[in-house]
C-alpha cells in the first residue's frame, strides 16, 4: 500500500522535522535557521508547483507573490510598532495568523490580475509577460520610498503567534513546518479534486477540456491566484524569518530560483519543491562554505540536472512520475 | 519645459531604443528561427561591454575594442550553442528557461572570477567625444547621436541581410519550416548556429556601445534583458519589424514618461509627493504599456506568420 513515492515522500518530511530538533538539541541554532529557511522556500515552490506543476504555467513572476507577502507582514508590523494607522483608520498588527491572511489576500488578489492578463496568452509570452509584471511590481517597491524603497524594511521584532515565542528559532521553525504541511496537504487535496484534474486535463489538452464544456482559462486563473496566495504566505514568513524585506525579495532571480527549486526536486511531485529547497540550501551552504564563487557550481549542476536528469531528485529517489 | 529638453530627452528615447533594438534583434531571431527563448541573452551583452573594455585597455584602441567585442560575443554564442544549446531545442520552454537561466549563473559569476567586482570604465574614442548643438540651443553628445546611427545602420544591415542573401533567404524558411529545409538539404545545424552567434553578436555590440555610457559591470545585461523583453512581447515574438518599432516605443515612452510623468501629477499634488508618485508611475509606465497591448493584441503588435 505504501509505493516508493509515498515512502521517499514520508523520510524527506521526517528528516526536516528531525535535524533542526537534534540541532536544537545538540545546541546549534544555525541549523535550525537553516531549516527554517528550507521550509518556508518550499512552501513558496509548492504555491509555485500549483500553477507550473499541475498547470503547466510556466510563471517567470512569482517573485511578485513572495515580496508581496513579505510586505505585507513588514508594513503591518511597522505600523504596528510605530501605532500609525494603516489604511483607512485600520491599524497594522504583529498577530502572524492575521498578517498571513492579508498577505494571503493581497498576494492572491495582484496573483488573480496579473493572471487575468497574463492568462491570455500562452508559451513564451505567458513566461515573458509574468516577468515583466513582476520586474513592474519590483521597481515600484524600488522607487517608493514609504516603505524604505531600494534599503529595504526592517521588522524589529519577529511578529507572534499565539502560545509560541516565536523569537526561539525552534518554535518559529516548528511554526513554518506546521504551515508547509497544512499546504502539502491542501496540494493533495486540490490535485485530488474535480478541479485538480480539470486544471492537469487543460496542461495535458487544453482543446478537449473545452471540448467536454470546461473553460480552461477560468480554472488556470483559480489555480494562479490560489498559487500566488500560497507563494505570498511563505513570503510573510520568509520577512519574519530575516525580519527584513527588501526589493530583493521581488527580484527576477528570486522568481528564477523558485523554478529551480521545483525543477531540482521534481516537477509536479507533491514533494519536488520539498526536495528541491532542501537540495538548493544545501548547495548554498555547502559550495558556499568551499568556494566564493558558489553561484557558478549551482549554475553548472542545474545545467546538468536540465540536461541530464529531467525527473530533479524525487526521479531519482523514487522513479519517473506517473502522469505525463 | 522648453523645446530643447523635449528634443534632448526625444533623443535620448532614440538612443535606447536602438539599443533595445540590438538585443531584441537577436532575442526575436532566434526565438523565430529556432524557437528558444534565450535568457543568456543579457550575458552576451555583458560579454560584449567587458571584451571592449579590456582590450580598450590594453590597446588604448576603442575601434579596436568594439571589434574584440563582436568577436567574443560571436564567439561566446558559437560556444555556447554548440556546447549546450543545441540540446535545448527539442525541450520544452521549461527547460530551456532553467537552462539558459543556469547559464547566466555561470556567465555572470565567471566574468566576475576574471574582472573582478568592481566595475570597468570605457571612454568615449576621440573622433566622437563633444557635443553638437540641437535646435532650441541645447548641446547633446555626439557619441549618443552615433549610437543612434549605428542603429540605424544595422537594422538597415539586417533588413538586406535577411530580405536580400541566401543566408537570409534560410533564416526565413527556417523560420517559417523547420523540418522542409533540412529535409531540401540545408545543413540547419550550422545555420542554427551561425544565426545564434549573429544574435550574440548585436548583443555583444549593443553592450560595447553603452559601455562607453554606463560603467561596465556584473549584471549589467539583465535590466536590458527585460526590456528587451518586453519589447519582443509588444512587437510580436519572431518579428525584426516587430522588434524595431517595439524597441523605439519602450525606448521613447520610457524616457519621456520619466520626464512628464512627475510633471503631470504635479498639477494635481504638492510637488514632493508627485515627483514620488510620477517616479513610482513612470517607472511601471512601458509594463504597463504592455499589459494594455497585449489586452488587446495576445500576440503583440506584428505576429508572426507562423507559431
Amino acid at each position: 500500500m505504501l509505493n516508493r513515492e509515498t515512502l521517499v515522500n514520508l523520510i524527506l518530511a521526517a528528516l526536516l522535522l528531525a535535524v533542526p530538533l537534534m540541532a536544537n538539541a545538540f545546541g546549534q541554532p544555525f541549523y535550525v535557521t537553516l531549516a527554517t529557511r528550507v521550509a518556508i522556500l518550499a512552501l513558496a515552490a509548492t504555491g509555485l508547483n500549483l500553477a507550473l506543476g499541475l498547470g503547466g504555467l510556466v510563471s517567470f513572476g512569482h517573485a511578485a507573490f513572495f515580496g508581496i507577502g513579505g510586505y505585507a507582514a513588514g508594513i503591518l508590523a511597522t505600523h504596528a510598532f510605530s501605532g500609525d494607522p494603516l489604511l483607512l483608520g485600520l491599524s497594522g498588527t504583529n498577530q502572524m495568523p492575521l498578517i498571513w491572511l492579508v498577505a494571503m489576500l493581497v498576494a492572491g488578489l495582484v496573483g488573480l490580475l496579473i493572471g487575468l492578463i497574463s492568462l491570455r496568452t500562452s508559451g513564451v509570452y505567458f513566461i515573458m509577460i509574468t516577468l515583466a509584471f513582476a520586474q513592474m511590481v519590483y521597481y515600484f517597491a524600488i522607487s517608493w520610498p514609504a516603505y524604505g524603497g531600494e534599503d529595504g524594511l526592517s521588522i524589529l521584532v519577529r511578529n507572534q503567534f499565539p502560545g509560541a515565542n516565536t523569537m526561539k528559532p525552534v518554535s518559529f521553525f516548528l511554526i513554518c513546518y506546521a504551515v508547509l504541511i497544512v499546504a502539502l496537504g491542501l496540494f493533495v487535496l486540490i490535485r485530488g479534486s474535480r478541479f485538480g484534474s480539470a486544471l492537469q486535463a487543460a496542461r495535458q489538452n487544453e482543446v478537449r477540456v473545452a471540448t467536454v464544456g470546461i473553460a480552461p482559462y477560468r480554472i488556470r486563473l483559480t489555480a494562479f491566484a490560489i498559487s500566488a496566495a500560497l507563494t505570498g504566505l511563505a513570503g510573510a514568513l520568509f520577512a519574519d524569518l530575516n525580519r527584513f524585506v527588501s526589493p530583493s525579495m521581488l527580484s527576477w532571480h528570486m522568481s528564477g530560483e523558485l523554478i529551480v527549486l521545483i525543477i531540482l526536486g521534481g516537477t509536479g511531485r507533491l514533494f519536488g519543491p520539498l526536495a528541491g529547497a532542501a537540495l538548493f540550501v544545501i548547495f548554498e551552504y555547502v559550495l558556499g562554505g568551499l568556494t566564493e564563487r558558489w553561484q557558478f557550481f549551482l549554475g553548472l549542476i542545474l545545467l546538468g540536472t536540465v540536461l541530464f536528469a529531467r525527473g530533479g531528485l524525487l526521479g531519482l529517489l523514487a522513479g519517473k512520475a506517473r502522469h505525463g | 519645459m522648453t523645446l530643447a529638453l523635449a528634443l534632448e530627452q526625444l533623443l535620448n528615447g532614440l538612443q535606447l531604443g536602438v539599443m533595445l533594438f540590438l538585443m531584441a534583434a537577436g532575442l526575436t531571431l532566434i526565438f523565430g528561427v529556432m524557437g528558444l527563448i534565450n535568457l543568456a541573452h543579457g550575458s552576451l551583452y555583458m560579454v560584449g561591454a567587458f571584451a571592449c573594455a579590456a582590450v580598450a585597455a590594453a590597446t588604448g584602441s576603442f575601434w579596436l575594442g568594439l571589434v574584440a567585442s563582436l568577436a567574443c560575443a560571436a564567439a561566446a554564442g558559437a560556444i555556447v550553442e554548440l556546447l549546450v544549446i543545441r540540446r535545448l531545442y527539442d525541450r520544452d520552454h521549461l527547460d530551456q528557461v532553467l537552462a539558459t537561466f543556469a547559464l547566466i549563473l555561470m556567465f555572470s559569476e565567471g566574468t566576475r572570477w576574471l574582472f573582478g567586482s568592481f566595475p570597468l570604465y570605457l571612454d568615449i574614442p576621440p573622433l566622437l567625444q563633444g557635443a553638437v548643438a540641437l535646435p532650441g540651443g541645447a548641446q547633446y553628445p555626439v557619441y549618443r547621436l552615433a549610437i543612434i546611427a549605428a542603429g540605424a545602420l544595422v537594422a538597415f544591415g539586417l533588413y538586406l541581410l535577411i530580405g536580400k542573401t541566401r543566408l537570409g533567404m534560410r533564416i526565413r524558411a527556417g523560420e517559417s519550416d523547420r523540418e522542409m529545409i533540412g529535409a531540401l538539404g540545408v545543413d540547419i545545424r550550422t545555420l542554427y548556429t551561425v544565426v545564434f552567434a549573429l544574435g550574440a553578436a548585436l548583443a555583444g555590440l549593443a553592450g560595447a556601445m553603452v559601455g562607453a555610457l554606463q560603467s561596465v559591470q556584473v549584471g549589467m545585461g539583465e535590466p536590458v534583458l527585460i526590456l528587451a523583453f518586453v519589447v519582443i512581447v509588444i512587437g510580436g515574438i519572431g518579428s525584426i519589424k516587430g522588434a524595431l518599432l517595439g524597441a523605439l516605443l519602450v525606448g521613447v515612452v520610457d524616457t519621456l514618461g520619466r520626464l512628464l510623468l512627475p510633471k503631470l501629477v504635479g498639477v494635481f499634488l504638492q510637488p514632493a509627493q508627485a515627483g514620488m508618485i510620477g517616479g513610482a508611475a513612470a517607472s511601471m509606465l512601458i509594463y504597463m504599456m504592455m499589459a494594455l497591448i497585449l489586452a488587446m493584441k495576445p500576440r503583440g503588435l506584428f505576429p508572426a506568420a507562423h507559431a
